[in-house]
């Protein structure tokens, strides 16, 4: 089963390589709205210190849920997906191993540019690491929600709004909670309570996101 | 199984689709009387209120609206898991009848605590954990719904629906307990199952009555969109064809029902 996995994870990644551009424009695309905030709201120093989390976390909520439809659509449309169904791998499985390698590929880049971006708001350097860690304990958690929704809207029309109406409900806790971590730090609280709260998101998820979704594709593919 | 009741007599369409007639009519009945003896209880019995004046009656509406929000979920997410576990047809269509009932409720608990919150907090809407979480349950609502529209087999638009509503649950005791675990502007509950209520009795009887009142117009509701769902569904089937012909028969005047 582990060999199963692996080579999931290094397929996914593999493709992914191979067409970087997709990648990059889910990375480019967090760049970019993060950087419409200050142009939207004013340069103001002490206005854009305050908004700095909640920017990053909203613009690496929308960039992920841009990303979504990539996890299952192309093993979808060329037959793959269902040779996964059937085979002798657990799905659920499968699922998390799919996510892991779709995390690798488009969450990781986000956490890594976030502190740069943050920069740029003029944000305390001591609580860029909160702020880093937040979004490395968060984005997974949207990613394994979202595989949920992806494999619900599997080859529906008009899927992509339809997505995010389904996922972005279930991601509001985890942009409060995320968002709220550095924000708690800034105002000398700390910030340890919602990164403690992630971590649990993150555990819960991990358990049982990747078997709703395996659930919510067999329903897709029958 | 030859004595003894059946369970599963109602658990087909052309069974129950009579019944959920006859039911509907009694529950309406029901739901016009109590909502007009709550109504009554609310506006000419209860008290003024001490500290909020006359504003705080719109209670009669609101909080009914927002039991009913929560409880209609979990009855959704309940009916839609019935569905997915023993694939019962029936199970799915109650979910879709029930999730419109349950938007409605929670826009009307949104809209009623908006309009109450002016004139005791000062404020439309603020960020509270309560009215976020209401709001991202009314979200919950549209999802389903929306999933359910945008899938032409209607087989899985019940089991994609089902998933999403189970999903969702999560988020019915956030709600609940969000009052407890924030301390934030909404106030915590009044109405405890454990001590007596911090309101006057009347108060509290007509807010009970307001709440069967919306619960048998829930009831009532759903029965009467589930019929519609049966009759859309089972369209190629015997029963159906017979009930809408008689439908025909009854009032020569329906022209829109001639082909069928």
């Amino acid at each position: 089963m582990t060999a199963a996995i692996l080579c999931m994870i290094r397929r996914d990644l593999l493709l992914a390589v191979r067409r970087s551009s997709d990648v990059l424009t889910v990375l480019l695309f967090f760049v970019i709205v993060v950087s419409l905030f200050p142009l939207g709201i004013g340069p103001d120093p002490a206005l854009l210190r305050t908004i700095a989390p909640g920017a990053i976390w909203v613009a690496a909520l929308l960039a992920s849920m841009l990303a979504l439809q990539r996890i299952f659509a192309a093993d979808h449309a060329d037959g793959t997906l269902e040779q996964m169904l059937l085979g002798t791998a657990p799905l659920g499985m499968t699922v998390a191993a799919k996510v892991l390698a779709h995390w690798l590929v488009t969450g990781l880049p986000l956490v890594l540019v976030a502190p740069v971006l943050a920069l740029q708001f003029d944000f305390p350097q001591e609580l860029l690491g909160v702020l880093t860690v937040s979004l490395a304990l968060g984005t997974p958690v949207l990613g394994l929600i979202g595989a949920i929704g992806a494999a619900l809207t599997l080859g529906l029309r008009g899927g992509g709004a339809l997505l995010s109406l389904l996922v972005l409900p279930l991601y509001i806790p985890v942009l409060i909670i995320g968002a709220g971590a550095a924000e708690a730090a800034a105002a000398g609280l700390g910030g340890h309570a919602q990164l403690l709260l992630l971590g649990a998101f993150l555990v819960a998820a991990a358990a049982f996101a990747p078997w709703a979704a395996a659930v919510a594709l067999r329903i897709s593919m029958e | 199984m030859s004595d003894g009741f059946n369970w599963f007599k109602y658990s087909s369409p052309q069974t129950f689709f009579p019944l959920a007639g006859k039911l509907a009519a009694v529950f309406a009945v029901a739901a016009a009387i109590a909502c007009a003896a709550g109504i009554y209880i609310g506006f000419f019995v209860a008290p003024t209120d001490a500290q909020q004046g006359e504003a705080y009656r719109i209670i009669f509406i609101h909080v009914p609206a927002a039991w009913m929000s929560m409880f209609l979920y979990v009855v959704m997410a309940f009916w839609a898991g019935l569905g997915l576990a023993f694939n019962t047809r029936l199970s799915g269509m109650m979910a879709s009848a029930l999730a419109p009932t349950g938007a409605l409720f929670t826009f009307l608990a949104l809209w009623t605590g908006s309009l109450w919150g002016k004139p005791t907090w000062g404020t439309w809407w603020v960020w509270d954990a309560r009215l976020t979480s209401e709001l991202i349950l009314l979200f919950l609502y549209f999802g389903f719904m929306a999933l359910q529209a945008a899938i032409d087999d209607k087989r899985r638009a019940d089991k994609a629906g089902a998933v999403l509503a189970l999903v969702g649950v999560v988020n019915v005791p956030i709600i609940y307990f969000s009052v407890k675990w924030w301390n934030t502007l909404h106030q915590g509950a009044s109405i405890n199952f454990t001590k007596a209520p911090s309101m006057a009795a009347t108060m509290f009887t007509g807010m009970v009555v307001m709440a069967l009142g919306f619960w048998f117009y829930s009831i009532a509701a759903a029965l009467l969109r589930a019929r519609c769902i049966m009759l859309e569904r089972e369209h190629a089937t015997e029963w159906a064809v017979e009930y809408v012909k008689g439908l025909v028969r009854n009032d020569g005047v329906s022209p829109g029902l001639k082909g069928v």
